[in-house]
């Protein structure tokens, strides 16, 4: 039994006539302590997958389970960073995370509380802008921000959804070491999301893609064997980072990157009843107008895209 | 120096032209007279004053203040139950729109929550209060008369509320509700799912929710409410003294249109108008602050 499990699960939205497909058949399995990057296409659904594990949305089809134990509603065992960081905005740095610890945390006296939220803005390195809104910050430290209330809480798995994707390539350089840095001490088990097959690569213990959208689904996970601490410099170069860069790349071009044509597009051909002539008109409109079939009977056609 | 540079001269000069063009076409209506003075048949003088002009009875600029000079100097007399300062009546008509306006805001909150967080509740009350929302204060009030008719609230501070107290507060309060209720009902609705989702994700309990996640989310939105409410509610004031005859700007009104003082009807649509004004602006200094937040 892993860590964090997901067995054939499916999901898709809308009602059956106009349905999406958005995930199908995804089979993932995450050791504890481990750090798992899923590198993905804009729209594939890698935020439904993370809403998944933390049990915002439940899976049509298939089994998330955590520990053995089947998720079915969010908790803060499953610490999230949402992808447009989610902080509320009528708080300060401090109230925000204090929100968080005060929920998770309800035994522990006001000091201890104090001490805890001011250890983690301090692990993010925010201290000065502890009493700051999150509008006084910028897209990184609200980032950052997001990252220490999840870390407050003390999850035992850390979802992060594209939690670098609005930011500069040198900030999301120190931000990535900061998150790595973080990691390391206490190796907590890591899901993040990410659209930058290279971050995947500096970061992670594993990627996994998914294939293009809709119907994604995970391609094959490669495990990325580069002795930490990983020198951004040097990495380029490294014959390992080329093959695994290679790897996943190659999926996401490759085969999950084609559209699946099983996508059931809806057609609905023009489908008349001939006007009937020997209706006679009435004062209250007329019942031999010809009438559209399509409209009581659905029909429905597939498409290649 | 920089209040100077920002009451310039321009924002100042504009208006006040655009006063006295309004005053100059005031006076251009308005009736003058002109006084004859006759030997009548008996050898006495006799003076007789007469009106004409577009509206020969209208007062001209000077007549009102000349008319209005004791209720503006000295604003808060009281010489009489309907014969005080102007200051004074608006004082006692604020008093009264503040308890129905609190009230209308104590209803309305938890009533557009509902609206907005509820599908159900929504389905079933919006026709309702789409029906209701439109109707005057005019028909509202002779309904409050009647269901307060043999009411008397004793409060605990041995004030008493008489029936037609009770009656124009309820109109206040029904007729100025509907922008906090809608308002608040479209905020909750805006509110983002992100929001949301922090508060799923902590398993934040329900009252939490509300006070920490809901209310602030939606106050911009509520107080663009409070602030039309108030309007309403300020507006609302002058129907409900007139038919309920409390002294008041719009008791003072009504009374002095009773009493043919037309120069006084005058003043008492400028002093509603000009505390309506001083209001909005309060209550937009006030959204404005929630709004940035
Ligand atoms: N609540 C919902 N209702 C209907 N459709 C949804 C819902 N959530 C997501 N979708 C659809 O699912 C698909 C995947 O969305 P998702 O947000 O998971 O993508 P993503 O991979 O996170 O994209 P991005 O990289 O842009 O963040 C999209 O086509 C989206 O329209
Ligand atoms: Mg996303």
């Amino acid at each position: 039994m892993s860590f964090l499990e997901l067995n054939n699960v499916h999901k898709g939205f809308g009602p059956a006539n106009a349905r999406t497909e958005v995930l199908r058949d995804i089979e993932l399995r995450i050791e504890e302590g481990e750090f798992v990057a899923i590198v993905g296409y804009s729209g594939a659904g890698k935020t439904t997958l993370i809403s998944l594990v933390a049990g915002l949305i439940r899976p049509d089809m298939g089994k998330v389970k955590l520990k053995g134990v089947e998720i079915t509603e969010p908790g803060p065992d499953r610490g999230v960073v949402f992808q447009n960081y989610s902080l509320l905005p009528w708080l300060t740095v401090f109230e925000n995370i204090q929100l968080a610890v005060d929920q998770v945390f309800p035994k522990w006296s006001e000091e201890q509380k104090r001490a805890h939220i001011d250890k983690y803005i301090a692990t993010v390195n925010l201290t000065p802008a502890r009493e700051k809104k999150p509008s006084e910050l910028s897209g990184g430290m609200r980032q950052r921000v997001s990252v220490a209330r999840a870390l407050a809480t003390e999850p035992q798995i850390l979802l992060l959804d594209e939690p670098l994707g609005a930011l500069d390539a040198l900030t999301r350089a120190t931000l990535q070491d900061e998150i790595v840095r973080i990691w390391e001490q206490d190796k907590r088990t890591v899901v993040m999301i990410t659209n930058d097959v290279d971050e995947g690569i500096m970061m992670a213990d594993r990627i996994v893609p998914l294939s293009a959208g809709p119907n994604a689904t995970l391609g094959p996970s490669v495990a990325v064997n580069i002795p930490r601490p990983r020198d951004r410099k040097a990495i380029n170069h490294d014959p390992e980072y080329k093959e695994v860069r290679r790897q996943v790349i190659g999926y996401l071009l490759g085969e999950g990157g084609k559209q699946r044509t099983a996508v059931s597009r809806k057609l609905i051909l023009p489908d008349l009843l001939p006007e009937d002539l020997s209706e006679p008109r009435t004062l209250y409109g007329t019942k031999r107008k010809p009438r559209r079939r399509s409209e009581t009977k659905r029909e429905q056609v597939e498409v290649e895209a | 120096m920089h209040w100077f540079h920002r009451f310039k001269l321009d924002s100042f000069l504009y208006p006040l032209l655009g006063i006295g063009l309004c005053l100059l076409l005031w006076y251009g209506v308005a009736g003058k007279s002109t006084v004859t003075q006759t030997k009548d048949d008996w050898g006495d003088t006799v003076t007789i004053t007469k009106r004409h002009g577009l509206s020969a009875d209208l007062p001209t600029p000077a007549e009102t203040w000349e008319a209005s000079r004791s209720y503006v100097l000295e604003p808060f007399a009281k010489r009489g139950e309907l014969d005080q300062g102007i200051l004074r009546f608006t004082w006692l008509s604020l008093v009264l729109v503040a308890q129905g306006y609190a009230l209308a805001l104590l209803l309305g909150v938890p009533v557009g929550f509902c609206l907005g967080l509820s599908k159900t509740f929504a389905k079933m009350f919006d026709p309702i209060f789409q029906v209701l929302r439109p109707v005057s204060p005019l028909a509202w009030l002779p309904l409050g008369m009647v269901l307060f008719l043999s009411a008397k609230v004793e409060m605990p501070g041995g004030t008493a509320y008489t029936a037609s107290e009770l009656a124009a507060i309820f109109t206040i309060a029904i007729c100025s509700m509907w922008p906090t209720v809608l308002n608040t009902a479209v905020g909750v609705r805006a509110i983002p799912q992100d929001y949301l989702n922090v508060a799923k994700v902590l398993k934040l309990s329900r009252t939490k929710t509300l006070f920490k996640v809901l209310l602030p989310a939606t106050l911009p939105y509520m107080f663009t409410g409070f602030r039309l409410s108030l309007g309403i509610a300020w507006l609302v004031i002058v129907a409900a003294e007139m038919l309920t005859g409390r002294p008041g700007v719009g008791g003072f009104l009504w009374q002095q249109y009773n009493a043919l003082s037309y120069a006084h009807i005058i003043l008492c649509i400028l002093t509603i108008g000009i505390v309506g004004f001083i209001l909005d602006r309060m209550m937009s200094l006030v959204e404005a602050r929630f709004k940035t937040a």
